[in-house]
């Protein structure tokens, strides 16, 4: 950084720095001139907008920590006098625990828009690939950052994601689970390295920002065509046009945030974290904060254990995706041979699937004790795949074509996605048993009976069938749909979406729909 | 030795004229960077295990109750390490129920028998196998389930008289913690 020539500056002062440090030169380069697509629309002021976030969390966070005490005891009456007694503080307060929020919806518009115009591809897999991390690591930060109010959620919600972790098969409840809480419940030990760890995730953050946008300074932006700009004539400089395009839409942003701040503070949050943490009353309904939910959702949709036959039936069909969809020709296998692989693959996975549900058959090696992946477990493995395949996405989407603007079929799929994500949303902040509709086959009085709660009165012989559509089947089908979007619509569109024509050029289709919209 | 014509050529790796020199700095780099990673590894030890339960966390794992006070039916919640510990006092009707089950037909195959020293006092763990929720049915007034046993409200587990779990994600029973009655009115539990 900043070895190349230096046209030198007239201020004597800044010329005696850069010609030492060239920092001044650097910042030219990479925020003055910078040589960025002319064809932006707004979805491109979220990274500027996710930046100012991450500064503001950090800005308001030491202060905050200025004032708040990690200690059981204290925790919880130390974060009510900021709110009640700091001069100032219960808008410190506010603005951070909004914040959050406020950071995670531009971070999921700035994915979003990197999904749907496919920035995530060559030449730029490895800047995604640092956002993912950086979304990991926000993740991290955010759900340890609710636990140190020490309130009811904050410690329930501890209490049970940290109970995922003694899902690990051997070390998990052993090893892994004192260590992490450094006792045998979450307790002053956990709150005190929360806090330490609260503290220096924001910079890791920070560092993983730094990579992130020297990433992007090499690659250069990508664009709402998908195309890569082919000369002066294709992109502005940085300054002033894109900084006063992201201070406007920054502005815009804030008076959301600052709405939130002023007139619904606790609107994101949930009312039991106002009673102070209590080991021996669980709060009837855990839920995470909003961000988590679809993650959330995943993980309690897997229900059933993944015993052999279907472990076994998952990977043949995983052969099949490779051999005969991502390997655009078939290497090793025959078409018969791919169809016997489908048959098999998929006939062992249903079948293992309803000897799961039916343990009154007694199949061998489907009894909840001799499954190689719990139920639990499996919640975990999913939940983390469910961005595991973030990472990887560039590989899972080959096709040429960047932007859904020319790839009909692949626009259709982005928002069906993102619709998903919506719905298991949704599906994660109900409980699990919640009803939304069901129907009574079967002889008309007993169903009258158990529609008043007088199941009991029944005959027996005249037990009606009650189909049921519930909150876990809704996760558990949004959660096949989020899964199957990676692993076998994305390959799939990628090997026969034909897609549309691409303009030549950005200032062409630029000035192409300019004297469309004056004519 | 050829080493010594070589040494302007450090740098340059694959220099076909010194095969010999060349292997012999590659073992060398290799050693130095096994060292360096066990050095790294032995250092970052007492970092981690520090993070481990410390010595008076562990010295609180064990506590001592009086359970003369619980009346039938009704169990008292106890702390210990941190975690609730249900020590119920059962009903003849809800031992006969926990002794009844036929254990194949369990999730988690145990006997009542195995489950209690004493089959008056029902002594275990208040905390869910599935998430770490805490199960209610504490008092005779509790929803206790469909099993008369406790149910847990977070993601509706319902475990039996004997604290096994019958119905919903749970994969395991209510843990049976160590403990020894000292006399008839004292246990200690840890």
């Amino acid at each position: 950084m900043g070895h190349g020539p230096r046209d030198g500056f007239d201020n004597p002062i800044i010329e005696w720095v850069d010609s030492r440090l060239p920092i001044f030169t650097m910042m030219q380069k990479e925020y003055g001139v910078f040589p960025t697509p002319r064809n932006f629309n707004w979805f491109w002021n979220f990274g500027a907008i996710a930046m100012f976030m991450l500064i503001t969390m950090i800005v308001t966070g030491i202060v905050l920590a200025m004032h708040y005490t990690a200690d059981t005891k204290l925790a919880f009456d130390s974060v009510e006098r900021i709110t009640r007694d700091v001069n100032g503080g219960w808008l410190l307060r506010n603005l951070h625990m909004n914040g959050a929020s406020f950071f995670f919806i531009a971070v999921y518009i700035h994915m979003f828009r990197g999904i749907y115009y496919g920035s995530y591809k060559g030449p730029r897999e490895l800047l995604w690939i640092l956002g993912v991390v950086i979304f990991l690591l926000m993740m991290a930060t955010a759900f340890i950052g609710y636990v140190l109010p020490w309130g009811q959620m904050s410690l329930w919600g501890a209490t049970v994601i940290t109970n995922l972790f003694s899902a690990i098969p051997f070390v998990g409840e052993e090893y892994i689970m004192p260590l992490l809480l450094g006792g045998f419940s979450i307790d002053n030990a956990t709150l005190t390295r929360f806090f330490a760890l609260h503290y220096l995730l924001p910079f890791v953050i920070f560092a993983v920002v730094f990579l992130h946008i020297w990433a992007l300074h090499v690659t250069g932006s990508n664009n709402p065509l998908g195309i890569e700009p082919k000369g002066p004539q294709d992109t502005l400089p940085f300054h002033p046009y894109y900084t006063m395009k992201d201070f406007f839409g920054m502005i815009v942003f804030m008076i959301l945030y600052a709405w939130f701040v002023f007139y619904a503070p606790d609107a994101l949050g949930h009312p039991d974290n106002y009673i102070p943490a209590n080991p021996l009353v669980t709060p009837p309904h855990i839920v995470p904060e909003w961000y988590f939910l679809p993650f959330y959702a995943i993980l309690r949709a897997i229900t059933f254990n993944f015993n052999l036959f279907m472990l076994a039936g998952l990977g043949l069909l995983a052969v099949f995706m490779v051999e005969f969809i991502w390997r655009y020709k078939p290497k090793y296998l025959s078409g018969a041979q791919g169809i016997l692989l489908l048959v098999a693959g998929g006939g062992l996975a249903v079948f293992g699937l309803l000897a799961d549900f039916n343990q009154t058959w007694a199949i061998p090696m489907t009894a909840s004790t001799d499954v190689p992946i719990s139920a639990k477990f499996g919640g975990v493995l999913a939940m983390f795949g469910s961005i595991g395949l973030l990472v990887v996405l560039p590989w899972l989407d080959s096709h040429p074509i960047r932007s859904a603007r020319f790839r009909p079929l692949f626009r259709v799929a982005v928002l069906v996605f993102t619709l998903s994500v919506f719905v298991l949303g949704y599906a994660g902040s109900q409980p699990s048993d919640k009803v939304y509709l069901s129907a009574c086959l079967g002889d008309a009085q007993a169903c009258e009976a158990i529609e008043h709660g007088n199941a009991d009165h029944i005959e027996a012989g005249h037990e009606p069938t009650v189909l049921a559509l519930d909150n876990t089947m809704i996760a558990q089908a949004f959660t096949a749909l989020y899964f199957s979007f990676f692993l076998i619509i994305l390959p799939l569109l990628s090997r026969f979406e034909k897609g549309r024509e691409l303009p030549t050029s950005i200032h062409e289709a630029v000035l192409a729909k300019k004297q469309k919209a004056g004519a | 030795m050829s080493a010594d014509t070589d040494t302007t050529n450090d740098n340059t790796p694959h220099s076909a004229h010194d095969a010999e020199g060349e292997t012999r700095r590659d073992f060398m780099q290799l050693l130095a960077s096994a060292f360096g990673v066990i050095g790294g590894a032995l250092a970052a030890w007492p970092l981690i295990n520090s993070l481990n339960p410390a010595k008076d966390t562990l010295a609180l794992a064990t506590v001592e109750v009086d359970i003369s006070g619980i009346p039938k039916g009704e169990a008292k919640t106890i702390m210990w390490q941190g975690k609730p510990v249900f020590v119920r006092h059962r009903t003849e009707e809800e031992i006969k129920m926990a002794e009844a089950v036929e254990v194949q037909s369990l999730t988690d195959k145990q006997s009542d028998k195995e489950r209690v020293q004493r089959p008056e006092w029902l002594i275990t763990v208040g905390v869910c196998t599935h998430l770490g929720c805490v199960p209610v049915g504490q008092k005779m007034t509790d929803t206790r389930g469909d099993y008369g046993g406790w149910f847990c409200p977070c993601h509706g587990s319902h475990y039996d008289t004997s604290g096994r779990i019958r119905k919903g994600p749970a994969p395991k029973n209510l843990a049976i913690p160590p403990y020894e009655f000292i006399n008839d009115t004292t246990i200690r539990i840890g």
